[in-house]
């Protein structure tokens, strides 16, 4: 479980985040939603570690990330697999030595191991037989694929996804969201997802947190999301006239 | 003024995270050998074009502006050696390599930058700026003095050519490349570059890494790190001969 306690974030003036304190259940996918700009990237840059925050605690199983001092951090941060949004694969690398990349920095398993554990991987994202693949020929899904993949290949105990579905067409994206739910479940892991893509909360969202201009004004379940009636979040949720028409029905 | 002491504590603290011992020494090694690949080898061609004809040319002017009886014909082998010891390679080479490999060494970093490849290092719990720089920094440190001496003796060969346009025999070039050698100039030479290929690897390292926004910006990186370190290149050079020559 990953649990944030009261944080707050600002750069210079701006106050981005605003005492926001909430818990992402392990075993579920825990969405964050919220129009552009509302601060859900800048929590999520939180979460891994790549912004300080001004105070607060972020509570890995409950090891304060940001109270570790650098050796334990790395360590932690070894538990984690991040799926960045626009996959961040290393274009001089072909996928298996992407995939394979974790592995070589922080074991010391052998080649044969190692290339097992890759195939493994590769084969779970439905993707098998592609190791000599450079990045450049991987299509947007497969380079999401891929990076779930690598995401996983140390086997953590947390999975952080940034809006691991834009810029794909909707069956990809269902894919990748069904993936990014089937490995949850499987490994029984933390995973939190940063979307603001409607069909990925209403396929995957078993816990939503619905962040408006840098504070949590709604949490709760697709189902929950679907009969709420908080203004700010159905303007959001039912922007288009077809989910008004929906909601409505 | 306070931006620029901005950028001087980033560069610093940058360069503490780069001298950290590499997680994984053979993938250090891996890294290093592609980077004397790139930082080096790739850079053999225009090193020897630009050498050859900076030879040929400094031996044909000083050739053309010693047409004197009361200047030794030797004396052209003999300037033609002390200037590409001295300034040309070391030097102008540097303020080459600068633009061709600080370029690529920011755009390369910079691009990184702006994909999130940096962040992915970063929340693996990869030390970033010692697994991309410090490979970069040894390959540069490494191989430009390698590149200079090269320079040197193709620059001498150009500028033997260069006396034969000019009516100089050969045997008057060669004993003006022999005399009055003082192998202190090619310590001074190899320091001065040392230091050189310091600068271009790590400033252009700096500029790449502190890349904000999108492929414009990877552009301006790229430009301002050749800007910069020329500049650092030229200030070096007057501070390393001041306490080297002077």
């Amino acid at each position: 479980m990953i649990e944030i306690k009261n944080i707050n974030k600002s750069f210079g003036d701006n106050n981005v985040l605003k005492n926001i304190s909430f818990k992402f259940e392990k075993g579920k996918t825990n969405l964050i939603i919220g129009e552009s700009g509302s601060g859900k990237t800048t929590l999520l840059r939180i979460l891994i570690g790549l912004h300080d925050i001004d105070n607060g605690e972020v509570l890995y199983d409950g090891r304060d990330f940001t109270r570790l001092n650098t050796k334990d951090k790395r360590k932690l941060r070894q538990e984690i697999g991040v799926l960045f949004q626009k996959g961040a694969l290393y274009d001089y690398m072909s996928v298996e030595e992407n995939i394979m990349f974790p592995l070589t920095m922080f074991t010391n398993q052998s080649y044969e191991e190692k290339l097992q554990r890759v195939n493994d991987c590769l084969e779970r994202v439905n993707l098998k037989n592609n190791n000599h693949l450079s990045v450049s020929e991987l299509s947007g899904g497969m380079v999401k694929r891929v990076s779930i993949a690598r995401a996983i290949v140390m086997q953590p105990k947390y999975l952080l996804c940034d809006e691991p579905n834009s810029g794909l067409d909707p069956k990809t994206a269902i894919i990748i969201d069904n993936l990014i739910q089937e490995i949850t479940l499987e490994s029984n892991i933390t995973t939190i997802v940063n979307t603001h893509d409607m069909n990925s909360v209403m396929e995957i969202g078993q816990s939503i947190a619905y962040i408006n201009n840098g504070e949590i004004c709604w949490s709760g379940s697709k189902e929950e999301l679907i009969e709420n009636n908080n203004k700010q979040l159905n303007d959001f949720v039912f922007a288009s006239k077809l989910f008004k028409r929906l909601k409505r029905n | 003024m306070r931006k620029l002491l901005k950028q001087l504590g980033q560069y610093f603290i940058m360069m503490s995270k780069v001298f950290s011992m590499p997680e994984k020494k053979n993938i250090f090694f891996k890294k290093l050998s592609l980077e004397l690949e790139k930082i080096g080898l790739d850079s053999l061609g225009i090193v020897t074009i630009i050498s050859f004809f900076i030879g040929a040319v400094v031996s044909i002017q000083t050739a053309f502006n010693f047409e004197s009886p009361l200047f030794p014909k030797y004396l052209i082998g003999y300037a033609t050696r002390e200037s590409l010891i001295l300034e040309f390679c070391p030097t102008m080479l540097s303020l080459i390599l600068a633009g061709k490999v600080g370029s690529n060494i920011a755009s390369e970093i910079g691009s990184m930058r702006i994909t999130e490849q940096i962040d992915a290092l970063e929340i693996m719990g990869v030390n970033s700026a010692s697994f991309l720089i410090l490979p970069k920094l040894f390959a540069a440190v490494l191989f430009f003095p390698i590149l200079i001496i090269l320079g040197i003796s193709i620059g001498i060969v150009g500028g033997w050519i260069g006396c034969q346009t000019a009516g100089i025999t050969a045997a008057d070039y060669i004993y003006g490349i022999k005399y009055e050698f003082n192998s202190f100039y090619v310590t001074y030479c190899l320091i001065k570059t040392t230091v050189f290929a310091f600068i271009i690897a790590t400033v252009s390292s700096y500029f790449g890494y502190h890349t904000k926004g999108g492929a414009l910006e990877v552009g301006k990186a790229s430009t301002r790190a050749v800007v910069y370190s020329s500049i650092i290149i030229l200030i070096f050079n007057f501070i390393l001969t001041d306490l080297l020559l002077a």
